[in-house]
């Protein structure tokens, strides 16, 4: 068995799974629930002067009769006194002293954050999330993703936090940005001690074409919510890749978004998280899913021979890269396993009208296969024109069966070469263009 | 007499319609003899455009709505599906497309509409069965004026008298006639080719005629008793359900259905439906060669049914004018495979009712008395071309069970439309091409064709299974 307990930026936990924070991690009592059912640790729904929410908070993306494949909120920071939120920490951390238990806290002023981040010590946290990431209603009012959009501000904030603060800092960063290094780099120059990403990116889910209105709905109006859930785990991946390969960035990453299995979370640890938090999975799930991300990877990890959550942090890092840096004498071809072709023919329609046409559909008998794919004797069977493939994947992607299709490599004979060396050798005449379709 | 079938409900049928993979010409439009397309039907149950799914259907196959109830889809649509491939259930294609026809029957939306401009010509078709509507209805779309002769007062044929009723209500089937009535089309009721109005009068008033009489009258068993009353045609049991209150219908206490084919089962588990006690059937072969389809025994089986394998009647046993027994005897196969009675094995079976299910008669005669020079083939059906349904006459078309000698509904329809086309052909010299299926935009013309070409007939499918289990049970690969 791997060990999965953690280290994070000088907070420990049992394992690398938190419940970020949001809905699930609102009071003690869902606390003690995610807590019992494996959690190794907790942001706090985020603290600040209280607000008021609206009813009707919630919608969600739907897709081929899936649930909430995407998860939109209006829902602000927490409705509940300071009083109360540290006091129910204080009362947590008794319970559960080798938990993680951080603060998300947001503040309006300078005054505000040593208060509180006081209080958070006090209460005994674990350490403090700044939450500049909220892109709704706080953001109205100067906080939230206003802060987290302007890494000066940004900046600047986190410094006043880094003045008084005694445990660990992180950043929490908004996606709703053009570049999110920048943000990290903010970041680590105020001496934050870790970032998290992301937050909920800008969104809304749906029009009902009866009414117009928007979802959530409150009396017919809607308004711009935070987008989260399955749909955003590419997004967040890009995100907290490029902050994890950024040399001026270079410090310990909680990885948030879309996460759903240890599937999900490993790979958020390959690209250099530590830790990852987890919230729409609870929301739709419960606290018990954790049961499984626990199993799933210490099963990994024993099976790839690894010992700690840090031997797999940050592997698949460097396996990114520039576009200009892939190799142009690289080359592969679809092949079809006519054995377990089934006869759907999209890879075949999908080429034909998506891609490259270079799948042709051709009579069994004329390729010495007997009946043909699928149940309707000798139905024309898909094959591809390996020539003519450029090895797009599309084929594969679309294909219903599971290894059917797969991606050979073809050996061209010719050594790697890259975009930058190719203009390089068009510019001196070493090589002519290459054709389209090479 | 419950539905024994249940609609889907809304979420059912959209959960149902996303597993659809949607296939490129998809082999479920190969197997279809209307060539529906499925996939692209299924897709708008998806999205929930059921009005466009049940145009899709409709325009392909106008008696959708009962195809949907009594196809054979586990042989056909079903049968064809991709998933079986998978190790998956194939999609309920029969269900979802009687999902989207209910939804526009239910709130009277017409989605079929006569076009705009008509072509002049007029075409007789006689009978409205399945094969006379499926005809009617393509021949209306391409713009003909078009009259329906049927000597019953009801139109439908089959489907209207036919079919066990907790498959296919009659008024269902009256509602696809009225379907075929707003394309355009007249049907007159209670007149009767050949009685009423000649053949060559057909011939001077139409520039074409279309022939889909079905079948005829039960074939009798040629046994004494026969004639009692409670020894009935099957047929005409079930045009009983179908036309009387329930409460009316007389069943027997025990009753004997003498016959192997899906008549014989729907008679058979009708009578179970109206309280008999005990329903037996009676096959002179062996279960294995019964006609009926696997899954229609099975459900024979669940409604315990008894059976009878091997075993022919000798005569109807009667005290006082009524049926009492039935006297049976032991058959078997001799060595030039002819069926014999075992001489010696006679039984009497206690009964007070008999329905024969022993097949229909052929119409050929009927159609020589309207038509004296049209050529008739083998087994007593009309010779015709598969494709256009041309018969030696050239004015003259055919299709239906009058012209195959007894298939599926959904066979008779797609025979109907192959006819239309093959008049269309005829009357204005040209090949009218079908309307374009989306699962099939763009397929070279020299493809495997859809389904309405090239039907795939259930025994081929059946005969691929077969191929397909021993090929898995030998360990070889397929393909």
């Amino acid at each position: 068995m791997a060990d999965l307990s953690v280290n994070f930026a000088g907070i420990r936990a049992p394992n690398p799974f938190w419940v970020a924070s949001g809905p699930p991690s609102n009071t003690a009592y869902q606390t003690h629930r995610a807590f019992e059912a494996g959690w190794g640790g907790l942001i706090w729904k985020t603290i600040g002067t209280p607000i008021v929410n609206v009813s009707s908070r919630y919608s969600a993306l739907d897709i081929g009769g899936q649930r909430m494949v995407g998860f939109n909120n209006i829902e602000l920071i927490s409705d509940r006194s300071p009083e109360v939120n540290f006091q129910e920490i204080a009362e947590v951390k008794k319970r559960w002293p080798n938990h993680a238990v951080i603060a998300s806290l947001m503040c309006e002023s300078r005054e505000q954050w040593h208060e509180f981040i006081r209080r958070s010590e006090d209460a005994g946290a674990d350490g403090i999330e700044l939450n500049y990431g909220c892109p709704h209603g706080m953001c109205e009012r100067g906080m939230g993703s206003a802060v987290g959009q302007q890494p000066l501000v940004a900046e600047r904030i986190t410094g006043w936090v880094m003045e008084v603060a005694k445990i660990p800092v992180i950043v929490k960063l908004t996606p709703n940005i053009t570049d999110i290094t920048a943000a990290a780099r903010a970041a680590k120059r105020a001496g934050a001690n870790a970032i998290s990403l992301i937050n909920t990116i800008n969104s809304i889910t749906n029009v009902n074409l009866d009414t117009f209105a928007s979802e959530p709905s409150v009396r017919g109006m809607s308004s711009h919510g935070g987008y989260c859930g399955p749909a955003v785990k590419p997004i967040a991946l890009n995100m907290v890749q490029s902050c994890a390969a950024d040399p001026e960035v270079r410090m310990p990453i909680s990885g948030i978004g879309g996460i759903s299995n240890w599937r999900d979370a490993a790979e958020f640890m390959a690209f250099g998280a530590g830790t990852v938090q987890v919230c729409t999975a609870i929301m739709h799930h419960g606290f018990r899913i954790v049961d499984d991300m626990i199993e799933g990877l210490n099963s990994y990890l024993d099976e790839k021979k690894m010992c700690s959550v840090d031997d797999l942090c940050g592997r698949a890092v460097a396996n990114v890269t520039t576009w200009e840096k892939l190799d142009l004498n690289f080359r592969q071809v679809a092949r079809v396993n006519h054995d377990t072709c089934i006869g759907c023919n999209l890879c075949y329609i999908a080429c034909e009208d998506g891609a490259h046409q270079c799948i042709d559909l051709l009579n069994p008998d004329s390729l010495g296969l007997d009946l043909g794919p699928g149940r309707v004797p000798h139905k024309h069977v898909p094959k591809v024109r390996e020539d003519d493939c450029v090895g797009c994947n599309l084929c594969t992607l679309v294909c219903p069966v599971d290894r059917c299709i797969t991606m050979v490599e073809v050996p061209t004979g010719k050594p790697p070469m890259t975009w930058v060396e190719y203009q390089a050798k068009v510019a001196s005449g070493e090589m002519k263009p290459l054709p389209p379709h090479h | 007499m419950a539905d024994i079938q249940l609609p889907m409900r809304q979420m059912e049928a959209r959960v149902e319609a996303n597993r659809c993979l949607y296939c490129f010409d998809a082999p479920c439009i190969h197997a279809c003899p209307t060539g529906i397309d499925v996939p692209a039907f299924i897709r708008k149950i998806a999205g929930g455009n059921e009005i466009g799914a049940a145009k899709t259907i409709l325009e392909a196959n106008i008696l959708g709505a009962s195809c949907a109830r009594i196809c054979p889809t586990k042989v056909l649509c079903e049968g064809a599906c991709v998933l079986h491939d998978r190790d998956e259930k194939p999609i309920e294609i029969g269900r979802l497309q009687r999902h989207a026809t209910d939804f526009v029957n239910d709130r009277g939306i017409h989605v079929l509409k006569p076009p705009a401009k008509m072509n002049g010509k007029r075409v007789a078709v006689v009978g409205s069965g399945p094969a006379g509507l499926g005809c009617a209805a393509e021949l209306a779309q391409l713009g003909y004026q078009v009259t329906i002769f049927e000597k019953s007062k009801l139109p439908g044929g089959l489907n209207t008298y036919g079919i066990a009723y907790y498959k296919l209500k009659p008024q269902l089937s009256l509602n696809e006639a009225e379907l075929v009535k707003d394309l355009g089309v007249e049907i007159r009721c209670g007149v009767e080719v050949g009685r009423d109005i000649s053949g060559e009068e057909l011939q001077r008033d139409f520039h074409a005629v279309f022939l889909g009489l079905g079948l005829g009258d039960g074939n009798r068993l040629g046994i004494d008793g026969e004639n009692l009353p409670e020894c009935l045609d099957a047929l005409d049991f079930i045009e009983q359900i179908h036309t009387d209150p329930l409460h009316e219908i007389p069943v027997g206490h025990q009753v004997v259905v003498i016959g192997g084919g899906n008549t014989a089962i729907d008679a058979a588990t009708q009578s179970v439906r109206l309280g008999a006690k005990q329903v037996t059937m009676v096959y002179r072969r062996g279960e294995s060669q019964m006609s009926a389809y696997p899954f229609e025994f099975e459900k024979a089986k669940h409604d315990s049914v008894h059976f009878l394998f091997d075993s022919m009647p000798i005569s109807v046993i009667e005290v006082d004018g009524h049926v009492v027994g039935i006297r049976l005897a032991r058959t078997r196969m001799t060595a030039d495979r002819k069926l014999e009675m075992i001489p010696g094995s006679e039984f009497t079976h206690e009964c007070d009712m008999i329905l024969k299910a022993v097949g229909q008669e052929k119409q050929a005669e009927i159609m020589r008395g309207i038509f004296p020079k049209i050529a008739v083939g083998p087994g007593g059906v009309i010779t015709r071309d598969q494709m256009s349904g041309a018969t030696n006459l050239p004015d003259i078309f055919v299709g239906g069970d009058c012209a195959n000698g007894g298939r599926e509904v959904v066979n008779a329809v797609g025979e109907g439309k192959k006819a239309a086309h093959g008049i269309h052909a005829f009357l204005a010299g040209e090949r009218a091409s079908l309307p374009i299926q989306p699962s099939r935009l763009g397929v070279d013309g020299s493809a495997s064709g859809c389904g309405l070409h090239n039907p795939i007939r259930a025994h081929e499918l059946e005969a691929q299974w077969e191929a397909d289990r021993s090929a898995k049970n030998s360990g070889a690969h397929r393909g």
